[in-house]
């Protein structure tokens, strides 16, 4: 090893009796309090967290809880290990000096650091008309607290329950319902379901599905307006369209906003697209110059990805948390030339309507898709994305263990069509197709992967002066 | 005992939903459900579950009381000990 030697002692000093302030008590916060310790930091560790529960895990709450499985409540994550952290939660941080190496609570408390991970992750978008985002029905899905609710809303058997927005929480929430036998409505803006995130080909199979487990599936067109009873609680919504849904529950699914608004100021390059960080998860400031003391993992980190360009990645994905906080983690307690960079290949799950849907890579990225394996219309397929002649990622339909494979071709910049035959490939599969993503100009839910930022191949910059 | 699994990992062989049915569930033909918070007494089958998994993706965290019973195991098994980098 090279090191104590050679250096001025500082991470040696750190480990021993280092401060480490992780603001953002979920999954990444946790699983990179526990990667500290299993790497010896034996300094001290504080958790804060603006939520009064401990860490807990998200993706149950659109699915077996609101089926009735599973309590919001009882959610809480396994620990790999104890990890000795002084726990600040039902606390916001307000405020960076990144100077006086401080964060500001939300309490007045001010907690110092020698080493600052933020793992602040993204919160459900609002309905953006307060007053009607305020009536008694209306839900939004992120936090065991609106699992709870809602699972309590659903419970008391709803004439009709109205989603806004068929993403993937959208379309899980809608399924769920439909398996509680409730009537529900979706409202979608985009021209399918999973439009934004699959493309319209996977769009059409997702929309068949809607409509086969009768749900009443409404796409191009968006809510306008909610209309409550005079006690203020929700009857019916207004749609683009003229027409109107009376429901006494709506759930507002209409993706999500980066925690960032606390560091406003503090001259960390955060915003809206989430906080800009190099390949080892070092945020960038506002100059663009890497920060050597703040780090950042999870939902909030855009972070750029040697195989899709050196694109900056936004991931809202369970695994990119585990794996970002893993790798922020270790490189907080590293010699430079020590650390390792973030490479994960994104990756998600589905579940909705009975059926598995998994993926890897980046589909936005994809221009054309092929499917390599099943039938679309059977509900059982893989099919690939294309992006300039080679494989960039992959979606299955219960056929998940094909997934690793397709992973492999995708590290290994595979060529697109692929060259070769697959097992089960159907006639849909002799050409690729368009894969029919949005003009991502035109808003819509949010795809779960956004792309961002320029990059280092094309050396794109546009400077727009302020008026 | 607090478990989640790895879904990104899991490969739907429905190894722990025959093991320990009242806490696995396959819903449809390849997706999982589970309970994350499974009652003290499913514990031998949890632990059956988590051993048999083909891709090691539960992991699980036992209470004080679960390793008084259990003796020499580690307190957490599974996917994600040590690497934590799911894939």
């Amino acid at each position: 090893m090279t090191g104590e030697h050679t250096r001025d002692g500082a991470l040696e000093h750190l480990k021993r009796e280092g401060r480490i302030v992780i603001v953002g008590a979920s999954l990444a916060g946790l699983r990179a309090a526990e990667t500290m310790r299993d790497k010896g930091f034996a300094g001290s560790l504080t958790m804060i967290g603006d939520e009064p529960y401990e860490p807990y895990d998200r993706p149950p709450l659109s699915k077996q809880v609101l089926l009735g499985n599973a309590v919001a409540d009882h959610t809480a994550l396994p620990r790999r290990r104890a990890i000795d952290a002084d726990w600040r939660l039902g606390v916001p941080a307000t405020g960076l000096d990144m100077a006086a190496r401080r964060v500001r609570l939300g309490n007045g408390d001010e907690v110092e650091y020698d080493r600052l991970l933020i793992a602040t992750g993204v919160r459900a978008r609002p309905w953006p008309n307060p007053e009607e985002g305020e009536l008694e029905g209306v839900f939004v899905l992120r936090t065991r607290d609106d699992g709870e609710g809602l699972q309590r809303a659903l419970a008391a058997n709803p004439r009709r329950v109205l989603v806004i927005g068929a993403g993937f929480t959208g379309s899980e929430i809608a399924s769920a319902c439909r398996e509680r036998g409730l009537k529900v409505t979706v409202a979608e803006r985009g021209s399918a379901p999973l439009v934004g995130a699959l493309g319209a080909v996977i769009g059409e199979v997702a929309a068949e599905m809607h409509r086969e487990h009768e749900v009443d599936l409404r796409t191009g067109v968006m809510v306008t307006a909610l209309e409550g009873d005079p006690a203020g609680r929700v009857r019916a919504a207004h749609l683009s369209d003229g027409s109107t849904v009376e429901a006494d529950v709506v759930v507002v699914s209409l993706g999500a906003q980066r925690n960032t608004e606390w560091l406003a100021g503090s001259g960390l390059g955060a915003g809206p697209r989430g906080i800009a960080c190099d390949a080892g998860c070092r945020a960038f400031d506002v100059r663009g110059i890497v920060t050597d003391d703040i780090y950042v993992a999870g939902d909030v980190a855009r972070s750029p990805h040697a195989l899709f360009g050196y694109q900056f990645l936004s991931l809202e994905h369970w695994g990119n948390a585990v794996a970002q906080a893993d790798t922020a983690a270790h490189n907080m307690l590293s010699e430079s030339a020590d650390r390792r960079p973030h490479l994960w290949v994104p990756a998600f799950w589905s579940s909705q309507f009975g059926v598995n849907i998994k993926s890897v890579g980046v589909p936005p990225m994809g221009t054309e898709i092929l499917i390599t394996q099943g039938s679309l219309s059977e509900r059982r397929f893989a099919a690939v994305y294309g992006y300039q002649g080679r494989v960039i990622a992959a979606v299955t339909f219960d056929n998940c263990r094909w997934l690793p494979f397709y992973e492999q071709q995708i590290e290994s910049t595979a060529p697109f069509p692929p060259p070769f035959s697959t097992v089960d490939r159907r006639p849909e599969g002799n050409k690729p197709v368009p894969a029919d993503f949005p003009d991502p100009s035109v808003p819509t839910h949010g795809p779960t992967i956004t792309l961002s930022g320029y990059s280092p191949a094309d050396r794109k910059m546009t400077f727009t002066p302020g008026r | 005992m607090r478990l989640v699994v790895d879904l990104n990992r899991c490969q739907g062989y429905a190894q722990c939903a025959f093991l320990a049915p009242d806490v696995f569930a396959m819903h449809g033909d390849e997706s999982l459900l589970y309970n994350p918070e499974a009652a003290a007494e499913q514990r031998e089958d949890v632990a059956r579950a988590v051993a048999a998994c083909p891709v090691g993706a539960i992991l699980l965290e036992l209470t004080d009381e679960d390793m008084a019973d259990i003796g020499s195991q580690d307190a957490v098994a599974g996917a994600g000990a040590g690497s934590g980098g799911s894939r």
